[in-house]
């Protein structure tokens, strides 16, 4: 466990992409199989636990020490897992450490109950707060120590010597704590088969649109542009009489979504984005959200919630690998393949001619009537791209819609956590409206705590300090007047009616893009702009 | 019957002795000081006079200048000195060399100002002497129960094991000037690190006064002398606020290691941009404080700085009463 722990700890402070693969490159080299494995499982994202839940670990805390000074330990760490590492009271006589693979073991096969005990056990046999901390981490299945699965299968490439890719094309064929892997990787056997059927392939992303560079370097003839749809992006394959829906990660949802299993008629493999489609226009991302929440389907769900794929890219042909071939290739390829397909639940998603960037910011602004309006933005993809696993640089983009936005001002602080302790640095905030008396009034409409710079979150600390008018345990009431207090433009993605806010309204990811120093609050939004935003959202 | 703040009593000044007519760590200049340690937000310049141990009445010379203050009075460990009746007796601290308890005893009532204490080992100085008395007034620095320090020795093994790994990269151990950067320098000998350690700037007089003292440092170069490659696998200490500094980029992609008891905490670590997180305190942590609290068992314990609320509630837990002093001037995140 030890050398586990250091692994994360070093990790999750280690920003450099570099040093990160030597970290996880030189762990595998030197730690014997199993543990190896089950760490390379653990930072892919492989492992979940169903019988561990957080919450029992404040209880088991709570009931060792002083409710007290575990309530002001947590308020100032921050974070759950970390707090009960560092302030665990252990009972002595706990005998050895526990190996990671005897942890991972007893994880997978134990009952809650049982999971409990062990966990308490451990946790009094690890002595440092570091490996509590790595115990925690791996129990509740969030690592977060900016390693990504990607990331993790190049180092184990790198401590064998082979392309990144060999890795990844086999992965979805190796189960942990792959000791196949290892033993090809250290010379000592043959390379493992990924050849099953309909087996998931490595999904290409694409990176973000930075305007304010990548217009001026890029040549809009190069590209093809097509809607960024708003549902997932999924993989279909039907290989040797097998068929298999994947998600963008590998997951096979297949049995939760029979409708469009059945869509591909010829063998093949397509890339796309699952929807639902109903009497031909496409539905909100929400009822797809309906089909997602389940592992299973009954007929009623199909005939409310009929899924789609709305195809993007074609990866096999038959037994024909495409991949290495041009995009626009790969689109021809594409087209003729879907018209030999019969049925309603796949169609392609068509490609939008634009000659200039202009043109293209033009259509992106205000898409047509119809589906286009769902979209989130547009894709940019090179003619000449081949289909890369990951996120290469340069050939794909995405080019989100841009938020919408509206002037509030700040009416609440609470403090933060963590870092951010002895900052006010959650904020909520309002629009004006007309009160019972009929006088301009603000209501609240939001929160938000990011979007802001250190720098700026000391600025507007400062400022909550210096006029705060009254307080209630870690909150404080700011001054909000129409010429004394604090205007925030917001930005958001979306926006719901809503019951819980005394205003009706609901924002979706709401964050500060700016702080308006400049604006006098009486120059703020009025609740009536958010409502005529709401009627332009729902008619779409 | 003689209560304990006749003899001590926190002012706007310090903690002050009516009878003595002194200040013990003041926080401004006062006529009669005793200083308990070296560290800037202890011992201040400019006092009429001073009642130090040896060793601190040196490092304040070569801090502010032999003139720091208009008399000093040296008093070595275990030797009583009077003031007024009043008699104070300085016993080692084990925080920084020459850090002292100061022992305060008049009319058969004994106070402990115990300045800033740890129960480690430190081959820098000599460890904590617990001493009976009726008011323990102790720091509460890491006074939460979330400050549990790791064995020094297993801060240094990972640090070498990083230095092992890295070799094209240098190492920056950021450590305060007075106590920390020698601690760390004869961790690292113990540990079989011989090679030489560049220093920079800062810590050169500091480190000197401590070989001066008897403390062997081993092959120490100036940190600016060499061309970039030349750092590649080479462990550097400098001040903390050299870590972020464009004085680090003479380095060879530089992992920066702070060696301080905040970097328990993550998000610490994280906001300074910390790759290598050491932690290593010069002062009591939360088992330290509670297990001293309980060894001393004092009639009452006063806290005067850092995170009173948790200890003074730990001691009313166990039946200890306990008081916090809300003294102004001591940095709770300075020299740690
Ligand atoms: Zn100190
Ligand atoms: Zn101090």
């Amino acid at each position: 466990m030890r050398a586990f722990a250091e692994l994360l700890d070093r990790l999750s402070l280690t920003a450099s992409r570099n040093a990160k693969l030597t970290l996880v490159r030189d762990y595998l080299r030197a730690t014997p199989d199993p543990d190896r494995g089950w760490a390379l499982a653990a930072l892919t994202g492989e492992l979940t636990f169903d019988a561990a839940k957080p919450a029992f670990i404040r209880k088991a805390v709570e009931a060792r020490m002083d409710g007290q000074l575990f309530a002001w330990s947590y308020d100032y760490v921050g974070d759950l897992a970390e707090t009960v590492s560092l302030v665990w009271p252990a009972r002595p006589g706990a005998n050895r450490e526990p190996a990671l693979n005897e942890v991972i073991e007893a994880l997978r096969t134990a009952s809650r109950a049982e999971v409990q005990r062990l966990i308490e056990g451990w946790l009094d046999a690890l002595p440092t707060p570091r490996e509590r901390w790595a115990l925690l981490k791996l129990m509740t299945g969030a690592l977060r120590v900016g390693m990504t699965a990607r990331l993790a299968k190049r180092a184990a490439a790198e401590m064998g010597g082979v392309e990144a890719a060999e890795v990844e094309e086999l992965w979805h064929a190796l189960h942990p704590p792959y000791e196949d892997l290892f033993a090809w990787l250290e010379g000592r056997s043959e390379r493992p088969s990924a050849d099953n059927p309909a087996r998931f392939r490595p999904v290409m992303l694409a990176q973000a649109l930075d305007e304010a560079v990548d217009f001026a370097r890029l040549d809009p003839s190069d590209y093809t542009a097509e809607w960024k749809w708003d549902g997932i992006r999924v993989q279909l394959a039907h290989e040797g009489g097998q068929r298999r829906l994947y998600t963008r990660t590998g997951d096979d949802i297949s049995r939760a979504f029979p409708d469009v299993l059945e869509a591909l008629a010829d063998e093949g493999v397509v890339d796309g984005e699952l929807l639902v489609v109903r009497d031909g226009a496409l539905a909100p991302f929400a009822d797809l959200q309906q089909r997602l929440n389940r592992k299973t389907v009954d007929a009623k769900m199909l005939e409310t919630f009929p899924a789609a794929i709305r195809a993007y890219d074609l990866l096999h042909e038959g037994d024909e690998d495409l991949r290495p071939l041009p995009f626009a290739e790969r689109r021809r390829r594409l087209e003729a393949f879907l018209a030999r397909q019969p049925g309603a639940r796949l169609d392609i998603s068509p490609l939008q001619p634009f000659g200039t960037w202009a043109e293209l910011a033009a259509l992106r602004a205000d898409p047509p009537e119809g589906d286009a309006r769902l979209a989130e933005g547009v894709m940019l993809k090179r003619r000449d791209s081949p289909y890369e696993a990951g996120r290469p640089k340069g050939p794909w983009f995405k080019w989100k819609r841009d938020p919408f936005t509206v002037d509030a001002v700040l009416m609440y602080a609470q403090r933060g956590h963590g870092k951010r302790s002895s900052f006010y640095s959650d904020y909520t905030f309002g629009v004006w409206t007309r009160d019972d008396a009929g006088q301009r009034a603000l209501t609240p409409v939001g929160k938000a705590y990011f979007g802001f710079t250190d720098e700026e979150l000391k600025g507007i600390d400062k400022f909550v300090r210096d006029n705060t008018v009254e307080r209630f345990g870690p909150v404080r009431s700011v001054r909000a007047e129409p010429h004394r207090g604090l205007v925030f433009e917001v930005a958001f993605e979306g926006l719901q009616r809503s019951a819980r806010h005394k205003s009706g309204v609901a924002m979706r990811f709401p964050r500060i893009s700016r702080i308006r120093w400049d604006k006098p609050p009486g120059e703020a939004d009025d609740l009536e702009a958010l409502e005529r935003l709401l009627a332009q959202i729902e008619r779409r | 019957m003689i209560r304990p703040q006749d003899l001590l009593c926190p002012r706007p000044e310090g903690l002050y002795c009516p009878p003595g007519d002194f200040y013990v760590d003041p926080a401004r200049p006062v006529d009669r000081a005793v200083v308990t340690h070296g560290h800037s937000d202890h011992a201040r310049a400019g006092h009429g006079a001073v009642l130090a141990t040896p060793e601190t009445l040196d490092i304040m010379a070569e801090r502010y200048g032999q003139g720091f203050a208009a008399q000093v009075q040296a008093a070595p460990y275990g030797e009583p000195a009077e003031r007024d009746g009043v008699e104070v007796t300085l016993v080692p601290a084990g925080h920084v060399l020459g850090s002292a308890q100061a022992v305060v005893r008049w009319k058969g009532l004994t106070i402990v100002v115990s300045g800033d204490y740890k129960r480690r080992r430190d081959p820098t100085c000599p460890p904590f002497e617990p001493v009976p008395c009726d008011v323990f007034i102790s720091e509460a620095t890491f006074g939460l129960p979330v400050f549990r320090h790791p064995d020094d020795r297993e801060e240094i093994a990972r640090l070498l094991r990083s230095v092992a790994q890295f070799p094209e990269r240098s190492h920056i151990v950021g450590a305060y000037a007075l106590g920390k950067a020698q601690r760390i320098i004869r961790l690292l000998r113990e540990a079989g690190w011989d090679r030489t350690i560049h220093i920079h700037g800062a810590l050169e007089r500091l480190n000197a006064l401590y070989e001066r003292r008897g403390v062997d440092l081993g092959p120490l170069a100036p940190a600016t002398t060499a061309k970039k490659a030349d750092f590649a696998g080479a462990v550097v200490i400098a001040p903390p606020s050299a870590l972020q500094d464009r004085w680090s980029r003479r380095f060879p992609d530089p992992v920066g290691a702070f060696a301080s008891g905040w970097m328990q905490i993550r998000a610490r670590a994280r906001q300074r941009g910390v790759e290598l997180p050491l932690v290593i305190s010069d002062h009591a942590d939360w088992d330290e404080l509670t297990a001293t609290v309980d060894e001393i068992r004092p009639g009452e314990l006063w806290i005067t700085h850092g995170r009173e609320e948790a200890l003074a509630r730990w001691a009313q837990l166990h039946g200890i009463t306990a008081r916090a002093l809300a003294l102004v001037g001591y940095d709770d995140e300075g020299e740690d």
